[in-house]
């Protein structure tokens, strides 16, 4: 079936023209706009770029939160043949320049004031960057800078134009190809330039039509999109599932009301990476903690019923008729309400990817009845590769191999991809496509892990980050840093860890706490403390994050082919890593190699056995503003066990 | 980048004398205000900025002087008179209502505009809910201005005190008014939330158009955003301008930083 975003768009304005397309809320009420005024909209603006001059094939940036208006001006752009080039609505003014010079911008929307500021921050590094169109007037009335117009402007400018020719639209869309590029996502990189990596209207609607079909969504779905549109998960849940299903996507009203639109929307399908559901376990746990008594008791009682047989129930398997009975009672009481608090009681759907997610935080959301399960993409492969059926989730896996993916393990364990979804190509890169993408149409994902028994994908790190012990008592044990840190990662104190091992002779780690979790901890332990800094550092967080790494270490023992992983020494880091610092990618992913350079005292320290070492750091302030932080740390060894061989 | 339209005079203050008692808290003062600018009062603790508003205000009658204010000149004026005549104003100390929520709070401030009569609201039929539901959507509109749609069900006293200030803001606003007099709009605010409440100073000025009479301890702060600059000093008017001319006047600097006998 030939079909393109456009044509998609139209499809449903002319068989659905009152079904409502998107919700915003705004002014306090959620504001419908149906699909055939959606058209109309998306008609005007693509007449008003048109006439403002932009072109087929050419990029326009497009940077701002969801808002509908930023989709209707992605599917303007697309149905005039144009390339929208969505950007990290947080991204620092220098992140975008590169972006911006590399595509040859010269259209940008901005969504406010903020994002207006930015882009003529970086104007006279990016020469061709002409025209800048903003969608919140708001604080821009006494702007003068050439090019910068409203949106109201390009639409009204449109709606006279296509009132004169009222067939350009329609002979726009017809134009394009489903072969044609219909967007460019920049990963975010842990090293180097980001690279622009290319989609086609093909390979972004057949991955979306493929995890609709493996979950039957279908049109009445209710989705809130509140990710960064920049990102290619929020693109295909919020875009290309949108259009492809037709259902209605739901605009928070600020990024700080997330969670109470969340609540009032009520999704049925529901995507967050890791973090998001760690946060909201982590604040149900604090909340818990500070609830009454009664309150309390009923809480754990039942919630350790949920564990014993909630998932069990989701997977459709044999439990006893008594347990049946509690878990009844517990739902009336207790998981209901839960699921109600967490603004999931009508979710059919969840999906969380990107990271590794912890046993605990799968076992909690699917025993309190949120079906939660893992799937596995990249930018590259427009998300589906693998997704998890809904009665074998599990949370060491990613799922199976979907609808037109082939998956193979290459001889160094690297996971290799050919799908309909893979990208065309990193834009004006041709060395960096041809290293991931064999002339025989095999995609090198550079994540290494193996099929297991059931036919599901398990994934144990970057290939390039998997390394070996150099010296000492485990000379040669291999050493899979991001499988350690997820492990820690997994409790509830810790927020960030980096782990270093690869080449030389032990594991030592740096950890983040978790602000939140740490401090009501300590406060319900009556320990005082001046700031993240102060309770970083203080002797009784350190004998809590020893159990944790020692628990880790346990468990590391018992699998024979990671027990040389085990943690040696441990210190806590006096500042979180921040992505404004360049310590964690825009996805919150751990810069290792940066990290340790910009740490140097620190990992020298680590290893060379001593017990605190001094460190100064300079941070960077939203505004752009530095400032400098410095502590003594203290560092800690753990014990580590022998490894469990396996019996005979 | 601003090009402000700064319009004819507005209020004018002329020769405003205040006594309590033997105190004379103001002394023989004049300035005025003219449409869309910021104007700021300033001096050093004590010097009577807070009585030269408040008789703005009609909180206080001066024993002396006359306020006019768009050509109609009053010997004193009464608080209700003056929000009738578009002038809202905040509080030093805020007196929000605490249990009250945010939305609660602000449309407190539509009180004035609000026509039926106490008993169709209460049992709210016919055009006393057309009327409520009016009135919400300019409440609505205001919390969208200053971003504060995460608390509108919040109560005020549960707020950090600088969203309490925005809240403050958002009643005065709710007033639709002409001239807004802000007390320390900024006190006992960190810096980020300092340039948050400028942003919306600002901006109230600029998208409303209002006029803004404004009194603050923190020189940054003022010189930044006002247009001109009233400086007081133990009652008596020892400057006034734009805040270059004011930073460069020499009574200014001593009372600031003292002289040198």
């Amino acid at each position: 079936m030939q079909t393109t975003f456009p044509q998609l768009l139209l499809k449903h304005a002319s068989e659905r023209p009152s079904a409502p397309a998107m919700r915003e809320k705004e002014y306090g009420i959620w504001q419908a706009l149906s699909w055939a005024d959606l058209a109309t909209m998306v008609e005007q603006i693509a007449a008003g770029l048109h006439q403002a001059g932009l072109r087929r094939d050419e990029h326009m940036v497009v940077v701002g939160s969801n808002r509908p208006r930023l989709y209707a001006t992605m599917l303007a752009v697309q149905s005039l043949g144009a390339i929208p080039v969505p950007l990290y609505q947080d991204a620092a003014a220098a992140e975008c320049v590169f972006p911006i010079n590399n595509a040859e911008v010269r259209f940008a929307f901005a969504e406010d004031q903020e994002q207006v500021d930015k882009l003529l921050e970086v104007r006279e590094s990016c020469p061709l960057l002409q025209h800048i169109f903003f969608d919140e007037p708001r604080g821009l009335r006494n702007y003068d800078e050439p090019g910068l117009a409203a949106m109201d402007e390009v639409q009204a400018a449109g709606k006279a134009f296509a009132a004169i020719h009222p067939d350009f639209f329609k002979e726009e869309v017809d134009k394009i190809r489903e072969a044609d590029v219909a967007a460019m996502f920049f990963t975010s990189g842990t090293t180097g330039n980001p690279k622009g990596v290319v989609h086609t209207h093909d390979s972004l609607l057949n991955r979306a039509r493929a995890g609709a079909d493996f979950d039957k969504l279908t049109s009445s779905e209710e989705v809130l999109a509140y990710l960064p549109p920049a990102w290619i998960g929020q693109n295909i849940f919020s875009y290309a599932q949108w259009l492809s299903c037709g259902y209605v996507v739901n605009c928070p009203e600020s990024a700080a009301t997330a969670t109470i639109d969340l609540k009032e929307i009520g999704p049925t399908y529901y995507f967050a990476p890791p973090r998001v559901f760690e946060g909201l376990l982590t604040s149900v746990m604090i909340r818990m903690e500070d609830a009454g008594t009664i309150k309390r008791n009923m809480f754990h009682a039942f919630m350790s019923v949920a564990k014993r047989c909630g998932p069990a129930l989701m997977d459709g398997k044999q439990v006893s008729f008594a347990d049946r009975v509690l878990y009844a009672l517990g739902n009336l009481l207790i998981y209901g309400p839960l699921r109600n608090n967490l603004g999931m009681s009508r979710v059919r759907v969840a999906y969380t990817a990107g990271e590794a997610s912890g046993p605990d935080l799968f076992t909690f959301y699917r025993s309190i009845g949120v079906n939660i399960k893992q799937l596995y993409g990249s930018t590259e492969t427009a998300v589906f590769v693998c997704l998890q059926p809904d009665n074998e989730a599990r949370a060491d896996t990613v799922g199976v191999p979907c609808a037109g993916v082939e998956i193979k393990v290459a001889d160094n364990g690297e996971i290799l991809v050919k799908s309909p979804g893979l990208l065309k190509e990193y834009y004006k890169n041709p060395a960096a496509t041809a290293e991931v993408l064999s002339a025989d149409g095999w995609y090198h994902t550079s994540d290494a892990g193996f099929i297991d028994a059931h036919g599901h994908l398990k994934i144990i790190d970057r290939v390039k980050d998997v390394g070996r012990i150099k010296g000492g008592a485990n000379d040669g044990a291999m050493f899979a840093p991001k499988y350690v840190e997820n492990k820690l990662k997994f409790f509830q104190h810790i927020k960030e860890v980096v782990a270093y091992g690869d080449g030389r002779n032990q594991v030592c780690v740096m950890i983040n706490i978790d602000f939140d979790a740490v401090g009501n901890w300590a406060e319900r332990r009556n320990l005082p403390y001046a700031g993240y800094t102060d309770l970083a550092q203080k002797a009784e967080v350190y004998g809590l994050i020893k159990d944790c790494v020692e628990k880790v270490n346990a468990d590391l023992a018992q699998d024979t082919l990671l027990a040389g992983s085990q943690v040696s020494r441990f210190l806590v880091l006096h500042k979180e890593l921040d992505a404004d610092d360049g310590e964690l990618t825009r996805t919150n992913k751990v810069r290792r190699g940066f990290i340790a350079e910009k740490y140097q005292p620190l990992v020298d320290a680590l290893y060379s056995g001593i017990s605190s070492q001094y460190i100064e750091t300079v941070v960077k302030f939203e505004d752009g503003r530095a400032g400098k932080v410095s502590a003594t740390l203290r560092i800690d060894d753990a014990k580590t066990f022998a490894p469990v061989k396996a019996a005979a | 980048m601003t090009k402000k339209k700064i319009g004819d005079v507005i209020l004018d203050v002329k020769n405003i004398s205040l006594a309590f008692g033997g105190v004379k808290a103001l002394t023989d003062i004049s300035f005025n205000v003219k449409e869309h600018e910021i104007r700021a009062i300033i001096g050093p603790n004590g010097a009577g900025k807070s009585s030269m508003l408040n008789c703005i205000n009609g909180v206080y009658t001066p024993q002396q002087g006359s306020i006019n204010f768009r050509g109609q000149t009053f010997k004193h004026m009464n608080s209700h008179q003056v929000a009738v005549m578009g002038v809202a104003r905040t509080f030093q100390n805020l007196a929000l209502f605490k249990g009250m929520s945010v939305l609660d709070n602000i449309m407190s401030g539509r009180n004035l505009k609000i026509k039926s009569n106490i008993l169709w609201q209460a049992l709210r039929i016919g055009p006393a809910e057309r009327e409520e539901i009016m009135h919400r959507e300019a409440v609505e509109r205001i919390i969208d201005f200053l971003e504060i749609q995460a608390y509108r069900k919040t109560p005020v006293g549960q707020l950090p005190y600088g969203l309490q200030k925005r809240v403050d803001l958002g009643r005065a606003l709710a007033m639709e008014p002409q001239v807004l007099l802000l007390d320390e709009p900024m006190a006992g605010m960190n810096v980020e939330e300092k340039q948050d409440m400028c942003r919306f100073v600002l901006d109230v000025n600029d998208e409303f158009g209002t006029t803004v009479v404004l009194i603050e301890h923190d020189m940054g702060v003022v010189m930044d955003i006002s247009d001109r600059v009233v400086v007081l000093d133990y009652g008596k008017k020892i400057g006034d301008g734009t805040p270059d001319e004011v930073r460069n006047n020499p009574d200014v600097i001593s009372a600031y930083l003292g002289t040198s006998h």
